[in-house]
């Protein structure tokens, strides 16, 4: 099976460490990943704000970047549903039919993060040590896009050492929502303000999610209230080990 | 009613100004949050709910590509039963008929029925310009008329205030639209109930021509249906000899069985109930019974620019239930007013520029944009209405419409398209924002987990760090450590 990493641009550019636990967390796991070095962005941010001319380029940058594979892993349940339910209208929008094949083609071998484990590895226990207290928020778009359910808390309940707390309202979205961050700023940060207060009531050290977007949104948040709480993707946790502890 | 959303700033501003208000904000979340829970109890015990979703969608789906020949089924089958069939191309010609049929019997009031149609084309102040009292019947209707307010919620349009608020609303206004409230009113909430049927009955018995509405109209059989709470809207459909009810087209279903999946998905949907109190439906007159003139306006204003939009005709569907408003964490926190428009939350914020058209007024380019895009709208909507994905095609439409643009909003989408426009140029970039980070500067703290904090970024910028943190561009991207170390180094 070739498999490829398909980072996301805000893990390269700004959370390097999230891309390094999916490598750890699959080469532990017997999975020879690579990263096409010719990946970019998904386009999500152009697509949603409404420039979709803008996001052509890019769905052909991506086109060329991970056709062939046989599965795509993305640790963002954010860019892999703007793959799955968005590349098609971009493809449309080029009047393309040859990128409208090639997105149809590579878009059913995108894979969230736990979807590839549970779903295709079949690996609930990958073998993790976290010796802390997490509360887990479930990622609007892993939620309601991709419905990737309770496969990152069946992965989190089977790290060792990992205590898990539930987050009250943890399905309300935390308003990092792209450009809306922004662009409706006091918003955003209304319904970041409740998320924040939520994790800090569970009394976690540690909020995890699976779209370092949001954590990038409430982490912000939860630093800026110097609350203590450290914030961490999915994947780091479950790269964690006895040895790296 | 004076108070108008004409002229509301877009979207951002009349946001920040609602968030500023406390008491709305808490009042807001209390209300929905109870309501959100209410719905999610009736709606998991229906086991075949997601069947009846697709049924509800189907049934309007079909409709909507047949519905030219619906609705004029519809008006054969109304006229059949001794109704009278006005056709309505936009606000003023549906509110020039009610008031013509309101002048015709030489009448200075007209009750209401709780009705959107009406809101939507402005009918209360279109009678008041000529010399005709509205009086809304709806409890909800009648504390935002005499506040002299805006509906801020389809179902429960004065969801903003609490009752305190309510019972001032009633001892200062009541006495200038009628029968006073009793000096003694408290905030209870019987007592406040009471008041207003006191105040409205005198008003239901005096009255000679109603307004409605309609949440259904039925092609083949030519009835009306309107499904309500408190039964004033009976009280109206009932007492007066005249009954005027403007109905959008996109109301109409083909026969009387479809109402079966609807009545089901609608009260639970929006009021949590698992059947609604009252369902009134009538068919034209009925000799002896009921109002003996019938009308009824068949209203388009906007609803076939939606039909022609081929990602956007899915909201044609809406049964204006407002689950989406109450699951809907935008909402939730900037309530109704913030929309500009009497169809608020999610569901307006397609409806609005689908029935106006975007790229006219920055008012309404502001709605889709008015979404985190969580998609809790979608898997609330009981006609399964995908809405985030007609937010994002009508962005596409907001932005196409100012094409070429030079907002630097366009300008940065257009240079990150350039700089995601192959991996070599934007690894050189990363290698950039490194030391433009280290430029920034940063806060002199970490954030936990030691990663450095940045300072206060310059330009749009800066409305993400003056509220949040953000951490300091890595030294090292993901792909420099990738090319370094094949990813094997650790």
């Amino acid at each position: 099976m070739r498999v490829a990493l398909m980072v996301t641009c805000i893990n390269d550019a700004m959370f390097p460490d999230a891309g390094k636990a999916v490598v750890r967390l699959l080469h532990r796991l017997g999975v020879d990943v690579e990263f096409p070095a010719a990946q970019t962005c998904c386009g999500q941010p152009m697509v949603n704000t409404g420039y979709l001319d803008e996001a052509v380029p890019l769905l052909r940058t991506f086109v060329d970047a991970f056709e062939g594979y046989d599965a795509v892993v993305a640790p963002s349940g954010s860019c892999a549903g703007s793959v799955r339910h968005q590349h098609a209208a971009v493809a449309r929008r080029s009047g393309d039919p040859g990128l409208v094949a090639a997105a149809e083609r590579i878009s059913p071998t995108v894979y969230e993060l736990s979807e590839f484990l549970v779903d295709v590895l079949g690996v609930e226990d990958v073998g993790a040590f976290f010796p802390h207290t997490v509360t887990y928020h479930p990622t609007c778009h892993s939620l309601r896009m991709l419905g990737v359910g309770d496969r990152p808390t069946r992965l989190l309940r089977a790290v060792h050492g990992l205590r898990l707390l539930d987050l009250p309202a943890a399905d309300q979205c935390c308003g990092f929502g792209g450009t809306f961050a922004v662009k409706n700023a006091d918003t955003s940060v209304a319904m970041g303000a409740d998320k924040a207060r939520h994790v800090r009531e569970t009394g976690a050290e540690v909020l995890v999610a699976g779209d370092s977007s949001c954590l990038m949104h409430i982490g912000g948040l939860l630093s800026r209230q110097r609350s203590g709480v450290r914030v961490m993707h999915l994947a780091e946790v479950l790269a964690a080990t006895e040895a790296a502890a | 009613m004076s108070a108008t959303f004409v002229g509301m700033p877009a979207f951002p501003v009349a946001a920040r100004e609602a968030l500023a208000n406390s008491q709305q904000r808490r009042n807001l979340a209390h209300a929905t949050s109870t309501i959100r829970a209410k719905r999610a109890a009736v709606v998991a015990e229906v086991d075949d709910w997601e069947q009846l979703r697709l049924a509800g969608a189907a049934i309007k789906d079909n409709t909507l590509l047949h519905l030219d020949e619906q609705l004029l089924r519809l008006e054969e089958s109304l006229t059949a039963r001794g109704a009278t069939v006005h056709w309505a191309r936009d606000a003023a010609e549906a509110c020039a008929v009610v008031a013509e049929v309101a002048r015709g019997h030489g009448v200075d009031e007209v009750v209401k029925v709780k009705s959107m149609a009406t809101v939507e084309i402005g009918l209360n102040d279109a009678l008041a310009a000529e010399g005709i009292a509205a009086w809304e019947t709806d409890l909800a209707e009648l504390i935002v008329q005499l506040g002299d307010d805006l509906p801020s919620h389809i179902l429960v349009p004065a969801i903003h205030r609490n009752r305190a608020e309510i019972r001032e609303i009633f001892l200062r206004h009541m006495a200038e639209a009628g029968r006073p409230a009793p000096a003694d009113l408290t905030d209870e909430p019987a007592r406040l109930a009471e008041a207003a049927r006191l105040h409205l009955r005198e008003k239901f018995l005096r009255a000679k021509v109603a307004v409605s509405g309609a949440n259904f109209a039925v092609a083949d059989s030519g009835t009306l249906v309107v499904v309500e709470s408190e039964g004033n809207g009976r009280m109206c459909l009932t007492l007066p000899e005249v009954l005027v009810s403007v109905v959008g087209i996109e109301k109409v279903v083909p026969t009387w069985a479809d109402l079966d999946v609807f009545l089901q998905l609608l009260p639970r949907s929006s009021t949590g109930e698992r059947m609604n109190p009252y369902t009134s439906t009538w068919a034209g007159v009925t000799p002896g019974d009921g109002p003996q003139e019938v009308h009824v306006v068949l209203l388009d204003n906007g609803r076939t620019r939606a039909l022609a939009d081929e990602v956007g005709r899915q909201a044609l569907r809406c049964i204006r239930c407002s689950a989406c408003l109450n699951v809907c964490p935008v909402y939730e926190r900037t309530g109704g007013h913030a929309y500009g428009s009497v169809y608020p939350g999610p569901i307006g914020a397609i409806l609005n520029p689908l029935l106006k058209g975007v790229g006219v007024d920055a008012q309404t380019d502001s709605l889709p944009y008015a979404s985190s895009l969580c998609g809790a709208c979608f898997e609330a909507c009981p006609v399964r209405i995908d809405i985030p994905s007609v937010l994002v095609d009508l962005r596409a439409q907001v932005v196409d419409a100012h094409r070429p643009s030079a907002k630097p909003e366009a300008l940065a989408m257009r240079a990150a398209a350039a700089a995601f426009g192959s991996g070599a140029r934007l690894g050189a970039l990363e290698r950039l924002s490194g030391l433009a980070g280290r430029l920034l500067g940063s806060r002199g703290r970490t954030a936990p987990g030691g990663r450095r904090l940045l300072g206060r970024v310059p330009g749009p910028g800066a409305a993400w760090t003056d509220t949040r943190d953000l951490p300091r561009p890595p030294a090292e991207s993901f792909r420099a450590w990738w090319s370094r170390t094949g990813g094997r180094d650790e």
